[in-house]
């Protein structure tokens, strides 16, 4: 536990001294929203398709950390340094994910709201609640596969192209739970607690892949 | 004539319409067993080559190892 | 090294005589379905495709998993050529589904099926696998890697049929549910023939594999063992296990 709480600081101190990977993260979204709105060529959308824009833009902002995520370790030793230490090696996986997690919460306080001003019709004030488990569902997902298959990639020699090849289609459970679970919350009159089938989902694929992840981990970090 | 047999017994395959599709995927099917086929069938012949080869190699080495020792002078 | 050769022969008699008997069945015996008439002979194919490629990926995970538990490099090279046959299969699948779907539904590819969604998405993910194993040269973190990627991948299998079949309308015929089937008799017999028969393709094939690999292996380490280490020439990098 010690273990993941040093790592943990380690990575959350040195973004918080060289801020690369947050706001790189943030400024994409935001973009990205811009692009919808021409793409899309819509002043508001809302409903399923407002879900489905912001779910696939929060995954390709996800996609930029995922990428950074194990760079360090990998350049400086890290790995190297970790494997000596009499620690728990999974406790790597655990530190990273959270902060990856933690990562993805920052972008989401403020690319959510950017997204209810610039392209979101309904307002986000009655769902927000049901919004805020539905992304954080999805958070602890994107988290878990992010750093797995961070720690994949940065191994092998085509880095930045096997994490996404990999990552995508994993995590498509996910993202069909986070936009379907998000589509009736961002409906004109829509609900405001989202539709239990795909929370389910969510926690469902949550469990099973932290725990799944938890076990293999060790068998990427030997030597 | 067993071929006609065969025709007799068979349904009436409706090539014309819902056939053609029936057709194509079996014939998909086959394709790829036979281009699997294909593809063994060259590994074969090459691995069989190498062991050739291989053969040849052992041969050669001892041929020249017999041809050394007759060289060697007795001491 | 165990030898894949045997048996192949009687497993390869085995599968020909089941899949002849599934055609036979097929053609002759099975009846005509009220909705979608003659096309849905199809489903005695692409169904049965379907389920081996999905069980053949399962199976890569579980021989990855056993890979990572002794690390015996015989169970990498089981677990590469299983999912390597499972995706073989998979387009197969792939194919035959586009044209089932073109004869049913009058287009090549219907996004609210949800079984054939679910594939494709396990087919775009498994196809990483080979490129993913190229892209690491040293060869024991390779066959790590990609143990880790089959075990994960083979876990996906499940999980995302649940979330895509939840996702999307129940276009797709659902023949095979979770009670048995409402198959009738005659449909299901043949429907059972012809799984066999492409279950026992699969481990033939998969055998067959093996076997030429285990060859091309021994011909190498006889060659090394016989004229030492310089006779054999280096293998380039490849995806494959060696």
């Amino acid at each position: 536990m010690r273990t993941v709480l040093t790592v943990l600081r380690k990575d959350l101190l040195l973004e918080l001294r060289g801020f690369e990977t947050l706001p790189a993260m943030v400024l994409f979204a935001i973009v990205t929203f811009v692009i919808f709105h021409f793409g899309l060529n819509q002043d508001t959308i809302d409903g399923q398709l407002a879900a489905g824009v912001l779910t696939v833009t929060l995954l390709f902002a996800a996609m930029l950390g995922i990428n950074r995520l194990f760079v360090a370790e990998r350049e400086q030793g890290g790995f190297d340094a970790f494997l000596l230490a009499p620690v728990d090696r999974s406790a790597l996986l655990v530190a990273k994910a959270t902060a990856l997690f933690l990562f993805l919460v920052v972008l989401e306080v403020i690319a959510v709201p950017a997204f209810g001003l610039l392209l979101l019709g309904p307002s986000l004030g009655p769902p927000l609640l049901g919004l805020i488990a539905v992304l954080l569902l999805g958070d602890v997902a994107l988290a878990v596969i992010g750093t797995l298959v961070s720690a994949i990639a940065v191994q092998t020699r085509a880095r930045d192209l096997i994490g996404p090849i990999i990552g995508l289609p994993l995590l498509l459970p996910a993202l069909i739970g986070m936009a379907r679970g998000a589509g009736p919350l961002l409906a004109a009159h829509g609900s405001t607690s989202p539709p239990a089938r795909w929370v389910a989902i969510l926690a469902l694929y949550d469990v099973v892949f932290a725990l799944l992840s938890y076990a293999v981990f060790d068998f990427l970090l030997e030597d | 004539m067993s071929l006609g047999a065969v025709f007799a017994v068979a349904p009436a395959l409706p090539l014309h319409s819902a056939g053609k599709y029936v057709a194509g995927a079996y014939i998909v099917f086959v394709a790829i067993l036979l281009i699997y086929v294909g593809i063994m069938a060259t590994r074969l012949s090459r691995t069989e080559r190498e062991l050739a080869e291989l053969r040849r190699d052992v041969e050669a080495q001892r041929a020249a190892r017999d041809a050394d020792r007759e060289r060697e002078p007795v001491a | 090294m165990t030898t894949y050769g045997r048996g192949l022969r009687g497993l390869s008699l085995a599968a020909a005589a089941t899949i002849t008997a599934a055609l036979a069945l097929t053609f002759f015996y099975a009846p005509l379905d009220a909705n979608q008439g003659f096309i849905q002979k199809i489903f005695y194919l692409h169904v049965p495709l379907a389920i081996t490629a999905l069980c053949g990926f399962v199976f890569g995970g579980v021989l990855g998993a056993m890979y990572l538990r002794t690390g015996d490099r015989k169970w990498d090279i089981r677990s590469y050529v299983a999912i390597h046959m499972a995706l073989i299969f998979g387009i197969g699948t792939l194919l035959t589904g586009t044209i089932w779907a073109k004869a049913s539904w009058g287009h090549w590819w219907v996004w609210s099926d949800p079984t054939l969604t679910s594939f494709l998405i396990v087919m775009l993910l498994f196809a990483t696998y080979q490129p993913l194993r190229f892209s690491i040269e040293d060869p024991e973190r390779q066959s790590r890697y990609a143990a880790v990627f089959a075990v994960v991948a083979g876990a996906f299998v499940p999980l995302n049929f649940i979330a895509v079949r939840a996702a999307q309308a129940y276009v797709h015929p659902r023949v095979l549910t979770l009670t048995g089937g409402n198959l009738p008799g005659a449909m299901r017999l043949t429907f059972l023939v012809s799984l066999v028969g492409i279950v026992l393709l699969y481990v033939t094939l998969w055998k067959y594999e093996m076997a030429a690999k285990a060859t091309r292996m021994q011909v190498r380490a006889l060659r090394r063992t016989l004229l030492g280490e310089d006779s054999v020439a280096p293998l380039k990098r490849s995806a494959a296990p060696s």
